[in-house]
């Protein structure tokens, strides 16, 4: 009864999906504010309905109904209640339900905030989302119905993937979701505005907060997921060159340029063309993540549910998505007119020069991640493209974009002054070189790269203080003028310099890990002892223990420190009966920055167990520098300018204004 | 400056980033990818030693043998050939004999892989996909593994 209801509210929610996206779009042409006003309610409608089918499978899973064959299929009546929730999406047809849900989300939104639209943006954006929507529901539908029913329905289910089985996986799935889907509304806004034929910079002062919204949900999911692979796949890697990472990476990459570039647009009026095709760049590559890891076509160390059959159909949505978009980029853009002026010394050029390093970063990866994939279709040779050729490509680029990054809030809009903003950065190129020297000598030679690395993140973390204390006048006015001041700058600026700095800081912990990072594989018996990097681990004892679904084999280790005791470890290894598959906890102590990390191999015959334990160096670093992105993100977003609402351009718009 | 030359200068830029990007691009495609085979296909080729390739089969049913300090051999076998491997580390959680793997390495003198990464990378078939394939066109592989778009069959 209850995976009906559900199917069928899936149902009606695509039929309210195809009603909101022709009926405001017509509304908009005949200039008509009844019909322009159906999209806000059957937006509205639409996420209720897709709220109740989501609802539906969540109760399904809950109470684990195995006539449903999705249930079946990845829940068992033993599994943790946690699991049984987060199980809803832990496979194919689930987590694409939470992607429309999200996409319905977003949608309603657009629905409830955006009162201060101009009506025929809203009815058009709001449609435009709905043509997204319908595609998608009609995808569920056609090929992916999570509600199928068993027509004998078996006792028990047959467990989900035990890897998925952990509070990663409750947290990431949707993180990311909500950052790939959210860049749906800057794609709704990009070819609404090229429906439309105008577009301002009020119109990039509206996308701007849902670009940053989605931004900041991307950041976090993918340094959520990066964090999670790390401990729980076991290897220590938290980064892999795969190609599901990097389908994450690429919508983020462009995703930044576009939050940049509609700075430019919006504070400008320039750079318009380029915005609105960053946009549906942004979000093509998001469908193209999608497909990727839907269907299977790239092999991937985290790809869980994956169905090739279904590959076809995300390709024809994406190719209709993609190809009508840019197709009407092409047509309609030319139309759009080309505003302000910069010299390429500016706030603008360093911004340009900021997207053009991202774009270009961003086809690296795109290029890696698809070439596999097209040599096999043309020549049948099976290759892998794995780190050294992202290192070899998207290291390099990144570097100048990295320098680059503390001039550009120190330039002047327009004309800016390189000299006067080098002389700025004086301190900041001093504490990198000393910290370049101290770097060196500390690690007596050794990789010359990582302390240049690590100086240049120094740069990068002391370039955004000194553009604080440029801006408050620290040093120069009195410090109770500059406190005050401090207070008053506006929070997108302290934003910009969060964000900047917390680049510098994953890198320190990116190059600090890859490069001192130590490793440790032994065969450990009872009283074992083993050095890691100044840490000496004892296995103090092996013990078997029955967990809810699975029996685990824990080892207990202590770590001491010159001699004395500075924590336990206790990682083990699962095994889940049900799909007969075993699982690796590893087992982190984690000491400031650094941790220690240990997972466990097989057991010997002789009563020995193979251990892998490493020492990592700053490692945390790597997560705390995108939080600090995400936290400037949305310091950014609270800004005053963007919280009140955009404001009105200076046309009336509110009234039935036609578009020019 | 005229609106004119602005515009070079940033068209003349972004060439120069794209040019250089393209030839990082280039010269890693050349030297950082890695192919796949099988051991029919590896002994068909006679690829040298010290080029890296990927491997992937089935691990030979009794061929494993664990050696001291964790050092591992085993062969794998896609029905048509077999290679030895030798590895020295952990194995993955569903590294077992008879199943399909996927191993990194290269060929030393005496013909033996010396693999540096074992994955057993598996869908819910418990087999990686390209070892899938390999062993299907061979026809050592029954069950249908589903129509795989965009790839030559």
């Amino acid at each position: 009864m209850i995976a009906e209801a559900g199917h069928y509210a899936l149902v009606l929610a695509l039929g309210l999906a195809i009603i909101q996206s022709i009926v405001p779009m017509l509304g908009a042409r005949w200039r008509d504010a009844g019909l322009m006003n159906v999209a806000r309610s059957s937006a509205l409608a639409q996420f209720l309905f897709v709220a109740l089918s989501f609802g539906a499978l969540t109760m399904l899973h809950v109470t684990s109904d195995f006539s449903v064959v999705n249930v079946f299929e990845n829940s068992h009546s033993l599994k943790p209640l946690i699991y049984k929730f987060t199980g809803v999406w832990g496979n194919h047809e689930g987590s694409m339900l939470l992607w429309v849900l999200i996409l319905a989300l977003f949608g309603a939104m657009v629905a409830a905030f955006g009162n201060n639209l101009p009506l025929s943006l809203r009815a058009n954006v709001l449609a435009v989302q709905a043509w997204i929507a319908a595609a998608f529901y009609l995808f569920i539908l056609a090929t992916s119905n999570p509600f199928l029913r068993i027509a004998s329905p078996p006792i028990e289910g047959r467990d989900l993937n035990p890897i998925l089985q952990d509070i990663g996986l409750a947290i990431h799935p949707p993180m990311l979701y909500l950052g790939y889907v959210g860049f749906s509304i800057s794609f709704s806004f990009a070819v609404a505005a090229l429906i439309e034929g105008r577009i301002d910079a009020a119109w990039a002062r509206w996308v701007r907060p849902w670009t940053l919204m989605a931004w900041i949900f991307l950041t976090l999911g993918i340094a959520m997921g990066s964090y999670w692979a790390y401990y729980e796949l076991g290897w220590g890697g938290w980064w892999f060159w795969d190609p599901v990472e990097n389908a994450s990476l690429m919508p983020w990459l462009s995703g930044t340029a576009l939050l940049h570039s509609a700075v430019v647009m919006e504070k400008r009026n320039a750079l318009k063309v380029w915005t609105i095709l960053l946009a549906i760049i942004t979000f093509s590559l998001s469908l193209l993540g999608t497909f990727l890891v839907r269907s299977g076509v790239l092999t991937s160390v985290h790809t869980f549910a994956s169905d090739p059959s279904r590959g076809v159909f995300i390709l024809l949505i994406l190719c209709f998505f993609i190809g009508g978009s840019l197709a009407l980029y092409a047509w309609r853009a030319p139309a759009l007119r080309q505003g302000g002026l910069f010299a390429p010394i500016s706030r603008e050029g360093a911004l340009v020069l900021n997207n053009l390093f991202l774009t270009t970063a961003c086809v690296t990866v795109l290029v890696g991640t698809l070439y596999p994939l097209g040599l096999e279709v043309l020549t049948g040779d099976k290759i892998s493209v794995g780190a050294p050729f992202f290192n070899l490509t998207f290291g390099p680029l990144f570097v100048p974009l990295l320098i680059a990054v503390p001039f550009g809030p120190l330039l002047a809009w327009k004309r800016g002054d390189l000299l006067g903003a080098a002389q700025r950065l004086f301190a900041a190129g001093v504490a990198a070189l000393i910290v370049v020297a101290l770097v060196w000598a500390w690690a007596k030679g050794g990789a010359a790269l990582a302390p240049l690395a690590i100086g240049l993140a120094v740069f990068v973390i002391v370039g955004a203080a000194v553009e604080l204390i440029e801006r408050i006048g620290l040093l120069r006015v009195p410090f109770r003028t500059a406190m005050h001041r401090a207070i008053g700058l506006p929070r997108s600026n302290w934003g910009t310099a969060f964000a900047h700095a917390g680049l510098g800081v994953a890198l320190i912990g990116i190059v600090c890990e890859t490069t001192w990072n130590s490793e440790r594989i032994a065969s450990l018996k009872q009283n074992d002892i083993v050095t890691v990097a100044d840490y000496s681990v004892k296995l103090e004892s092996l013990i078997q223990r029955q967990g809810p679904n699975y029996r685990e084999q824990i080892a207990q280790f202590v770590v001491s420190r010159d001699g004395q005791q500075v924590g336990a470890m206790s990682p083990s290894k699962r095994n889940f009966a049900t799909r007969g598959m075993s699982t690796t906890e590893a087992a982190l102590l984690t000491r400031g920055a650094s941790q220690l990390y240990i997972s466990l191999g097989e057991a010997g015959a002789d009563g020995a167990i193979a251990v892998r334990i490493y020492y990592k160096p700053l490692v945390l670093l790597i997560w705390l520098g995108p939080m600090l992105m995400a936290f400037g993100g949305l310091l950014s977003l609270s800004d005053r300018r963007l919280r009140v609402g955009a404001p009105k351009p200076a046309k009336a718009s509110r009234d039935l204004q036609p578009a020019e | 400056m005229t609106r004119k030359q602005r515009r070079l200068t940033m068209i003349g830029g972004a060439l120069v980033v794209l040019a250089i990007a393209a030839a990082l691009v280039l010269n890693a495609l050349r030297d950082s990818i890695v192919f796949f085979t099988t051991p029919a296909v590896a002994a068909e080729k006679q690829i040298p030693p010290g080029k890296r390739f990927r491997l992937g089969g089935l691990v030979e049913q009794g061929s494993l043998t664990r050696g001291d300090n964790l050092a591992v051999s085993f062969k794998v076998t896609d029905g048509t050939a077999t290679l030895p491997v030798t590895y020295k580390g952990i194995l993955p959680d569903l590294f077992r004999e008879g199943q399909g793997i996927i191993s990194e390495g290269a060929l030393d003198a005496s013909g033996v892989f010396r693999a540096d990464t074992v994955l057993a990378k598996h869908d819910e078939n418990y087999m990686p996909k390209e070892v899938a394939e390999a062993l299907k066109k061979q026809g050592h592989w029954k069950d249908d593994y589903g129509a795989k778009p965009g790839t030559a069959k």
